[in-house]
């Protein structure tokens, strides 16, 4: 499927690709494998808002991205954490794409906003302990 | 003891046997229909032998993979139903054209301003000339084809860090990289530090080989002059008369070309996946999902239904679904069988009667993020002005490369190109973007690579494969651990339903893997009906 040569290269590195996965081919040696977003609205926009949308309502068509806005689940901050991290069926893992300190920004940006209101901060070290 | 007659002969001797006896044309037959020679394991038409004898089939999903189970089972005997999603076939084979409208997840809009004649594959674009189960669709499905192009030596390779931000031609990359190679390899043989790996012999044919390959003077370097401007081009090309005479070009410092990293957009054309010939339908990628449907009895497919339940038991499968644009009551059809092509980021989400084998295969896929975007010119200023006739530039921006059409050189005034084609983190970031903000960029980072970019971009479209609203995704993500381990559950039938489409594949993301996914599955499912 798919990649700069680079890309190939960090993707299958980063075991997220087997090699025939490619149709995209090689590029021109620029890709980065991880975001560079700082902070957790950066963050947010940057990637989240792409299926979780802007508002953060979620969407539905044949299937559903859940609303991450007054979302109960986040309750307890391990569940977003191991998620992000680890991914769950059709959400990717981002594990490899981000580091503990952007997990921790972007999770705690959500879990603050979009009419979530929950007080304890995740740190990074709580991502580290999450990772596989 | 095992009686020595009855011993398993094994493939190997059983083929050396039919050689020997009935010659090589027999023999390649044997292994083409033992499915060892063919491409991708496709040997001709699926032969499904026997009488259904009324069986019916549920197939769920209109793209290349179900409209592939569709078409075969039905011309097998079976009653098929298809229930599609959208209110068209075709899935991720598809064209944008103007007066299209792109509707995205979240209420996002686009109405595509491309004028008559102009398209854009936001799906597949090419097909190689070894997906032969693809092609042998095309040609019986009468899809008109035309080459690809892949690799163009006048396109463009570039980087925002190297050489001042100032693409070079691909012919300039190529022929450099393969030049400092080719003399530094001349180098060693000839100080005899390769005496280890080559005899004396193969040393001197090595260095001839490697004076012409890369284009070496007598002395074995890569320097200015007339034999290398005839790889990498002339700073002023021959001409006739007296007015007009060749100037050789400057080749790259080789560290500034191996730091500039411009010789990973050499890589592309010469991975077996895009080695020419490549190919594209004429018109759009979306007429072969329309030569399907022309090949199908009216009705076939119903339109509009988003599958909310699968159920099975000992005698047939009930699939429940709603409206998908309406909604409204519940709705249940029901059949033998089923072959399900819903692409897993759905299935997941579906309560379905199946073991936990093929639940857990489905729960470990998620699919890639993609992006394309098709850019309309006002004048095809790649070819008028830069002699580019077809063809990719790869660059290191988020666009990752700018696609030129293949067709149409001299014959029309504007064009599209393909202006972004990306995965990973970039295809994430510009997925998230509104359709305003992804065009605004994608003219943004081309001007970088194209001045012209700047007055005459017309009107574009874009796809970030997240938002479709049918895949919520691009393609399925198998690590090479998760394939060991949930491949073949996910491939496997479950009680009266099999699971097919490029998930389903060793081909992912292509559109021979959804075919040959179905093919298979049909194939396993008949052999089950037969002996039901």
């Amino acid at each position: 499927m798919k990649k700069f040569v680079v890309v190939a290269g960090s993707l299958l590195v980063a075991g997220l690709l087997s090699p025939a996965a490619f149709a995209q081919g090689s590029g021109a040696g620029g890709f980065r494998m991880g975001f560079t977003e700082q902070g957790g609205e950066a963050l947010f926009k940057g990637i989240c808002q792409g299926c979780h949308m802007p508002n953060a309502q979620g969407a539905v068509g044949a299937g559903m991205y859940p609303a991450l806005a007054k979302n109960p689940k986040l309750e307890v901050a391990g569940y977003p954490i191991a998620v992000v991290v680890n991914g769950q069926k059709a959400m990717p893992g981002f594990g490899n794409m981000l580091t503990d300190q952007q997990v921790a920004d972007v999770i705690n940006y959500v879990r603050t906003h979009f009419g979530n209101n929950y007080k304890d901060k995740v740190n990074p070290a709580d991502v580290k302990s999450a990772r596989p | 003891m095992a009686d020595q007659k009855f011993a398993p002969m094994s493939r190997r001797s059983l083929f050396q046997m039919i050689g020997m006896a009935a010659g090589s044309a027999v023999m390649y037959q044997a292994l083409t229909d033992l499915g060892f020679a063919g491409e991708s394991g496709y040997t001709g038409p699926v032969k499904l032998q026997g009488d259904p004898k009324g069986a019916s089939v549920l197939v769920l999903g209109a793209g290349l993979a179900g409209l592939t189970a569709a078409m075969e089972l039905s011309r097998a005997g079976y009653k098929v139903q298809v229930l599609e999603y959208q209110h068209k076939a075709g899935g991720r084979n598809i064209s944008i054209r103007g007066g299209d409208t792109v509707n995205e997840l979240g209420g996002f809009t686009q109405h595509c301003q491309f004028d008559p004649g102009f398209y854009v594959n936001p799906g597949p674009m090419r097909i190689p000339h070894h997906h032969v189960a693809l092609l042998d669709y095309c040609k019986r499905l009468n899809v008109v084809l035309e080459p690809f192009s892949i690799i163009n030596y006048n396109a463009m390779i570039h980087n925002t860090k190297a050489f001042g931000g100032k693409p070079k031609r691909y012919r300039e990359v190529e022929s450099d990289f393969r030049g400092y190679v080719s003399e530094l390899l001349a180098k060693c043989t000839a100080q005899g530090k390769l005496d280890q790996a080559v005899t004396k012999d193969d040393a001197e044919i090595l260095l001839r080989a490697l004076r012409s390959w890369g284009a070496l003077d007598k002395d074995y370097q890569y320097k200015k002059g007339t034999l290398v401007s005839n790889h990498r081009g002339y700073d002023v090309d021959p001409g006739g008369g007296l007015s007009w005479k060749p100037t050789d070009s400057e080749p790259m410092a080789m560290s500034e070309l191996l730091q500039s990293g411009l010789w990973s957009g050499l890589l592309t054309g010469h991975e077996y996946e895009y080695q020419m010939t490549m190919f594209q339908p004429v018109g759009g990628m979306d007429r072969i999902s329309a030569g399907f449907v022309r090949a199908l009895p009216q009705d076939m497919i119903k339109y509009n239904c988003k599958v909310t339940e699968v159920k099975q038991d000992a005698s047939g499968v009930t699939v429940s679904y709603v409206d998908s644009q309406k909604g409204g009551p519940v709705q249940t059809a029901t059949a033998n069988w089923c072959v399900n092509t819903i692409p897993a980021t759905i299935l997941s989400q579906v309560p379905m009667q199946i073991g936990a084998p093929l639940r857990n295969a489905i729960n470990s896929l998620s699919y890639s993020a993609g992006f394309k975007a098709g850019l309309q010119m006002k004048r095809r200023w790649w070819e008028d002005d830069e002699r580019i006739y077809g063809g990719i530039s790869y660059t290191d921006q988020p666009i990752a490369l700018i696609s030129y059409p293949s067709t149409q050189y001299m014959t029309e005034k504007k064009g599209v190109i393909l202006g972004a084609y990306t995965f990973g983190p970039h295809a994430f970031e510009l997925t998230a973007m509104s359709p305003q903000e992804r065009m605004q960029r994608c003219v943004e980072y081309g001007a970088n690579i194209h001045p012209q970019y700047k007055t005459e971009f017309e009107t574009g479209v874009s796809v970030g494969w997240h938002r479709m609203p049918f895949t919520l995704g691009c393609f399925a993500q198998w690590t090479e651990e998760n394939r060991a381990k949930n491949y073949d559950a996910l491939c496997a039938i479950d009680g009266r339903m099999v699971l097919a489409g490029e998930h389903a594949s060793h081909l992912g993301a292509w559109q021979e893997g959804a075919i040959v996914s179905a093919l298979d599955a049909i194939k396993r499912l008949h052999q089950r009906a037969m002996s039901a």
